[in-house]
């Protein structure tokens, strides 16, 4: 699969990678929709705020692919998400219990 | 170095706290009148609001009214309750402490019973407040750690600092506790491969598909909203920074609430219920977990936050843990350690002997920020337990 081949590597000091072969990095920091951030050597601009904690796509992630986290799975993608792209309960589900969410008003 | 009140069964106490314990809901109001006037002194609101009879909270009550931070107890009865308080009496007295029963009805209502407790306390705190402290040493502690207000930062911080804190522990001798089973959901197999005996590494595996079976009959796992809002994805992610605070170690053992370990070691706590589901969630805040750590004779717990829990508990002090340094800048008069510095490049084993080092001191008799603030929540609910299996504990 051509995505495997894709670096999931990053210089950015805003990111972190826990663990080789994981395909999400974390943010070290708060940062704003539209801030390029570098994942696999391309810049990549956010899509929203973020905060510190929360997961992009570390390389194009396919529908039903497990997310690795720490090389730990921690759910399975539930479509197609793109390098740099937020990784949360919008694209992920658990292999457990679904993740219960109230809608900020 | 640590020092600690001696008690009657050989443990020692960090702290000589006098509770005032109520044995249903309807003598709750009483119980924080007659606590009222003292203050920030060392006296204590605990209690169990029911009014069926439960094996469990029965054991539990019975363990945190003879928990070595414990110097003694009024016990507080509406009069027409199930609770067996002539039991609950008769463990604490048999333990040598000052122990008396206040019954609402049979004193006169109110005033009367509110009167009555009073006058014990200032009878007796004068000289729990004088005792002296002896000498204590790092093997004679039991730690307990939760975490609450999880984010995404807390697996990458705080937890992995109070683990390495727990390793250093577990080395000298303290037996140290971990707990929530069901935010341990999905580490089950790494876990099971750190249990010192095949036969406990089932046990451990049991306990956390039985949180799974249990939570799944709920609907809901073991994640609160606010821990999507910080990152957290699902409840596996947040297991596995959960599972950061147990360290590196072997496991020693597994325990059920009211369980006291039986030497040093580092010891999973199973706190889902045995047997169809009964009562409801197991534990329904962070504190009812406290709780149980501390009915386990956890002296003190580490509290791991990462959106910013203000809790602390009666009995037993309570070190915050900032996971995340947004948090820490905007709340830092509640948090006891700034682990969130590390994702500014402070290295993890320096946030680690930070929290060993406080450890020692708060064991000591220094104060925690949430005692200082005069946190002291607590909650008992309803549950049912099987006995722990002979594979549970360590081997003689």
């Amino acid at each position: 699969m051509s995505t495997t081949q894709m670096s999931t590597t990053t210089t950015d000091p805003r990111l972190i990678r826990l663990a080789a072969g994981d395909n999400v990095l974390i943010l070290a920091t708060t940062v704003p929709a539209g801030t390029v951030v570098e994942v696999g050597g391309n810049g990549v601009a956010l899509e929203r705020d973020l905060t510190l904690g929360h997961k992009i796509a570390a390389r194009d992630i396919a529908a039903g692919e497990t997310i690795l986290k720490y090389a730990f799975p921690i759910g399975i993608a539930t479509q197609a998400i793109a390098a740099g792209a937020h990784v949360h309960v919008q694209n992920v589900r658990s292999n457990y219990t679904a993740s219960y969410v109230v809608e900020a008003e | 170095m640590i020092t600690g009140f001696p008690r009657s069964d050989g443990r020692k106490g960090i702290r000589n706290t006098l509770i005032v314990a109520y044995l249903v809901e309807c003598a709750h109001h009483v119980s924080r009148q007659i606590a009222l006037p003292f203050g920030d002194r060392d006296v204590h609101v605990i209690g169990f609001p029911g009014c069926f009879p439960n094996e469990y909270a029965q054991r539990v009550m019975e363990a945190l009214a003879t928990h070595p931070n414990v110097g003694g107890a009024v016990l507080v009865s509406l009069g027409c309750e199930s609770f067996n308080k002539y039991q609950l009496a008769r463990v604490v007295e048999d333990s040598g402490r000052p122990v008396t029963t206040v019954t609402i009805q049979g004193v006169g209502g109110t005033k009367k019973a509110i009167a009555a407790g009073r006058a014990f306390i200032e009878e007796h705190l004068p000289r729990l407040e004088q005792a002296q402290r002896v000498a204590m040493g790092v093997d004679e502690l039991v730690i307990g750690t939760v975490c609450g207000g999880s984010d995404g930062t807390s697996g990458l911080t705080g937890n992995p600092a109070a683990g390495l804190a727990f390793d250093r522990l577990v080395d000298e001798g303290a037996a140290c506790l971990f707990e929530e089973t069901g935010e341990l959901i999905g580490c089950e197999h790494v876990m099971a491969d750190r249990a010192a005996t095949p036969e406990l590494a089932g046990e451990l595996k049991g306990a956390v598909e039985k949180a799974a079976r249990y939570y799944a009959t709920l609907g809901y796992g073991s994640f609160a909203s606010g821990n999507a809002d910080g990152g957290l994805t699902t409840i596996e992610e947040k297991s596995l920074g959960a599972y950061a605070k147990s360290g590196s170690g072997q496991i020693h053992g597994m325990l059920k609430p009211g369980d006291v370990p039986p030497r040093g070691g580092l010891y999973l706590l199973d706190v889902i219920p045995d047997g169809e589901v009964r009562f409801g969630f197991p534990n329904i805040n962070d504190n009812a977990e406290i709780a149980e750590l501390m009915a386990c004779g956890c002296h003190l717990t580490y509290f791991i936050t990462g959106r910013g829990s203000v809790v602390g508990s009666a009995i037993a002090p309570v070190i915050k843990i900032c996971a995340n340094p947004e948090t820490y800048a905007r709340m830092a008069d509640d948090m006891d350690i700034d682990a969130g510095r590390i994702l500014q490049g402070t290295p993890l084993t320096e946030v680690g002997t930070e929290i060993y080092d406080l450890t020692l001191s708060v064991a000591a008799g220094a104060r925690t920020k949430s005692e200082e603030l005069g946190h002291r929540e607590f909650i008992l609910g309803y549950k049912t337990f099987e006995p722990l299996g002979p594979a549970c504990l360590p081997a003689a």
